[in-house]
C-alpha cells in the first residue's frame, strides 16, 4: 500500500501494527503457556498487557525478543520481518528492545558506561574494540540521563543505585538503543509510591515515538498510564482487550484475574 | 597511551617499571659482575626468574578469560605447553646432526623409534619465524575451533569448567604416545642452540629473561588497552549479565571466542618462552594440574586486575621452589590450604585486599 519503497531494513507499519503475533503457541512439558495467540500491537502506542501470574505474559516477551521459539504460529515486526527467523542480537538490532523483570544493569561499570554500551552503533567484535565515543554520541547519551534522571549518578557504578534508579537505567539503556518497539516486563515491582509516579511519567513521555508494551500487575499503575488498550491474557491466549474501564467491568475478567 | 595509564594507575606502572627493571639488572648483574659480588645472580637464578616471568605471562592471559570474562577455564595450560611444544620442535630441528644418532635431520626420538621419515607436520619448524608462526596458530586455533563449539552452543560455568579440563587431559594423553611424533613420554629436551646461539650459555639465558620481561610488558600495556576499550566493558558486561548483553544487540559467543583466542596466543608465547629457558617440553604440561595452578595464582593475586595475576604467579611460584626445596611433600597440602584461605579471606586476592586497605585509609 504504501507508495514509497521501503528502504532494507525498514519496518513497514503501512498496514498500522508493527507487531503481529498469530497463532502462536508454546508448551513446555506438555504445559501451554501460549495457546494460539495473536495479538496486534500499532506503531506509536502504548500497551498494557495484564494477566493472572502463569498467563504466559514473560513467555510472549520471550517470543517476541527470540529467546523462545513458538511450536507453531507466525510473528512479524512490521509487514515484512519474520522474527522467528532471527536470533536475540539481531532482534535487538531490528529495533525490538527489552527491558527484564529484575533489574538487569552492570553493577560493575558506571551509569554512563551503561548507556554507552547500550548506544545504537556497531555492535561487532572489531568495531567495538576500535570504537570512539563520538560528540553526537556523547550528547545523546547525555540526553537520555536527563530523561530518566540520573545526570548527577553518571559517574557512579550502576551497582550502588537504589532498585528504582536501576530500573530507569535499564529503561534509559533500552531508549539508547533507538527502538522502534520496548518492551517493559514489570517496571514498578518493588518500587515506593513517588517512585512508581515517575515511572508513570517516564513511561507516557517515551509513547508516541516507538511502541511501548507494559506487562505489570500494579492495577493501579496500568490505570494511570492505559489511555487506550489494555490486553488481558489468560492461560495463554487474549482473553478481552479494551480501555480499562471496558476490561475491568468484563465479567470474565472480574472472574480469572481482579477477583470481585 | 603509556603516559596515560601511568597518570592513573600507579600500581600498574610501578609493577611495570619493576618487572623492567628486573628484567634489565638481573641479566645485567649476571653478565658483567663477578660470581664472588654479592649482586651477582647465578646462572640459575636467571632461569628461575625467566620462568616466572613467563608464569606471569600465563597467569596474565588466564586473567582476560577467568577475570574479565568470567570464564573458569581449568585447561589453559594446554594452550602454554602447546606453544611451548612449537618451539620445542623448532629447537630440536636446530639440533641437527649433533644428535646422539648424528641424524642430520630427524630428532633421536625418531631414529629411536626407526622412522625413516620427518613427519608432514614437523616441517617449517626448522626456520624460527615458522616456529614463531605456529606458537600464535596452534594454541590460537584450537582456541577458536573449541570456544566456537562450546559459546556457540552456550556452554556456561561449570559445564564449561570440565570440557575445558577435559580438553588438557585428552591432549596430554595424545602427546604421550610415541606415535604422535613429539617425543612420548620424553617430550623434547637436549637443545643445542637458538638462533645459532648456544642455548646453555649465560648470555643467552640472561637474554632470554630479558626477552621474557619485555613480552611480559608489551603483553600487559596491550591487555591494559584491550580492557580499557568499549570491546574491555563489552566483555566485562558479558560476565555480569551475559543475557543484557545479548538483548543490547552484541553477539556474546564472537566477544568471548576474541578474547578466548587472545588469551590463548598470549598462553602460547609463554609456553614458547617457557621452554628454552627450561630445557625441556614434556607432556606433563598438559597435566590438568598445571591448569589449576594457574587458577589459583590469579585467584590469589586478585582477579580482574590484570596486575594481580602477575604478582600471584610469582609469588605462589616463588614459595614453591622454596618449599619444594625444603620439604617436597607438603608443597600440595600448602598450595591447597592457601587457595582455601585466601577464598575465604581475601576474595578478591592480595591486590582486592590492597585496595580495601587504601580506600579504608582515605575515608
Amino acid at each position: 500500500m504504501s507508495e514509497l519503497a521501503l528502504k532494507a531494513g525498514e519496518v513497514d507499519t503501512s498496514h498500522g501494527p508493527i507487531l503481529y503475533m498469530e497463532g502462536v503457541s508454546v508448551s513446555f512439558d506438555g504445559f501451554k503457556a501460549l495457546n494460539n495467540l495473536s495479538l496486534y500491537i500499532d506503531a506509536g502506542e502504548l500497551r498494557c498487557l495484564i494477566g493472572p501470574n502463569g498467563a504466559g505474559k514473560t513467555t510472549l516477551m520471550d517470543v517476541i525478543t527470540g529467546k523462545t521459539r513458538p511450536d507453531t504460529g507466525s510473528v512479524f515486526f512490521g509487514q515484512t520481518i519474520d522474527l522467528l527467523q532471527m536470533d536475540e542480537p539481531a532482534i535487538a538490532q531490528a529495533g525490538i528492545c527489552r527491558k527484564f523483570q529484575k533489574p538487569s544493569v552492570f553493577d560493575m561499570l558506571s551509569v554512563f558506561e551503561n548507556l554507552e554500551l547500550a548506544l545504537a552503533t556497531h555492535k561487532g567484535v572489531w568495531p567495538t574494540l576500535f570504537a570512539k565515543l563520538s560528540s553526537v554520541h556523547r550528547e545523546r547519551i547525555e540526553q537520555v540521563l536527563e530523561t530518566i534522571g540520573l545526570t548527577e549518578h553518571r559517574h557512579h557504578l550502576a551497582g550502588i543505585l537504589s532498585h528504582g534508579q536501576k530500573q530507569w537505567l535499564e529503561i534509559g539503556m533500552l531508549l539508547m538503543q533507538e527502538p522502534k518497539v520496548m518492551l517493559v516486563d514489570e517496571p514498578v515491582a518493588g518500587m515506593t509510591h513517588q517512585e512508581v509516579e515517575r515511572t508513570a511519567q517516564l513511561l507516557l513521555s517515551l509513547q508516541g515515538e516507538r511502541s511501548i508494551i507494559v506487562v505489570e500487575h500494579d492495577m493501579e499503575f496500568v490505570r494511570s498510564i492505559a489511555q487506550h488498550r489494555v490486553t488481558v491474557l489468560h492461560e495463554g491466549s487474549v482473553l478481552t482487550e479494551g480501555t480499562m474501564d471496558e476490561v475491568q467491568n468484563d465479567p470474565r475478567v472480574k472472574q480469572v484475574y481482579l477477583g470481585d | 597511551m603509556l603516559l596515560n595509564f601511568y597518570k592513573h594507575d600507579k600500581a600498574a606502572a610501578f609493577l611495570m617499571v619493576s618487572i623492567g627493571f628486573i628484567a634489565l639488572f638481573v641479566p645485567l648483574c649476571n653478565l658483567i659482575l663477578p660470581a664472588e659480588s654479592a649482586l651477582h645472580f647465578s646462572a640459575y637464578s636467571v632461569s628461575l626468574i625467566g620462568k616466572y616471568l613467563t608464569f606471569a605471562l600465563l597467569g596474565l592471559s588466564l586473567d582476560l578469560v577467568w577475570g574479565y570474562c568470567g570464564i573458569l577455564a581449568l585447561g589453559h595450560g594446554a594452550f602454554f605447553a602447546l606453544g611451548g611444544y612449537a618451539m620445542g620442535m623448532y629447537l630440536m630441528r636446530q639440533i641437527g646432526n649433533r644428535g646422539v644418532y648424528g641424524n642430520p635431520l630427524l630428532p633421536d626420538f625418531m631414529v629411536f623409534l626407526n622412522w625413516r621419515e620427518l613427519p608432514w607436520y614437523w616441517y617449517g619448524f626448522d626456520q624460527f619465524w615458522f616456529a614463531a608462526l605456529m606458537v600464535l596458530l596452534v594454541p590460537g586455533l584450537l582456541a577458536f575451533v573449541f570456544g566456537w563449539l562450546a559459546f556457540r552452543s552456550r556452554v556456561t560455568g561449570v559445564y564449561l569448567s570440565i570440557i575445558t579440563q577435559a580438553l588438557t587431559y585428552a591432549l596430554l594423553l595424545a602427546f604421550f604416545r610415541n606415535e604422535m611424533g613429539f617425543g612420548g613420554n620424553n617430550g623434547l629436551t637436549d637443545f643445542k642452540e637458538i638462533l645459532g646461539f648456544n642455548i646453555q650459555s649465560e648470555a643467552v639465558r640472561a637474554y632470554l629473561l630479558m626477552a621474557s620481561g619485555m613480552v611480559l610488558i608489551m603483553a600487559f600495556l596491550v591487555s591494559r588497552w584491550v580492557m580499557d576499550s568499549k570491546l574491555g566493558r563489552v566483555v566485562t558486561a558479558i560476565r555480569d549479565q551475559e543475557m543484557r548483553v545479548r538483548f543490547l544487540g552484541y553477539r556474546v559467543e564472537l566477544f568471548k571466542l576474541w578474547i578466548f583466542v587472545f588469551a590463548a596466543m598470549l598462553a602460547g608465547i609463554a609456553g614458547a618462552l617457557y621452554v628454552p629457558q627450561v630445557g625441556i617440553i614434556n607432556p606433563s604440561e598438559f597435566s590438568p594440574l598445571n591448569s589449576l595452578e594457574i587458577v589459583i595464582w590469579v585467584a590469589i593475586g586478585g582477579r580482574g586486575t590484570l596486575y594481580g595475576a602477575i604478582v600471584g604467579a610469582v609469588l605462589v611460584n616463588y614459595a614453591k621452589t622454596l618449599l619444594t626445596g625444603w620439604a617436597p611433600e607438603i608443597w600440595l597440602f600448602f598450595l591447597g590450604a592457601t587457595f582455601i584461605l585466601a577464598t575465604v579471606f581475601l576474595p578478591d586476592g592480595l591486590f582486592g585486599f590492597w585496595q580495601c586497605r587504601l580506600k579504608g585509609q582515605k575515608s
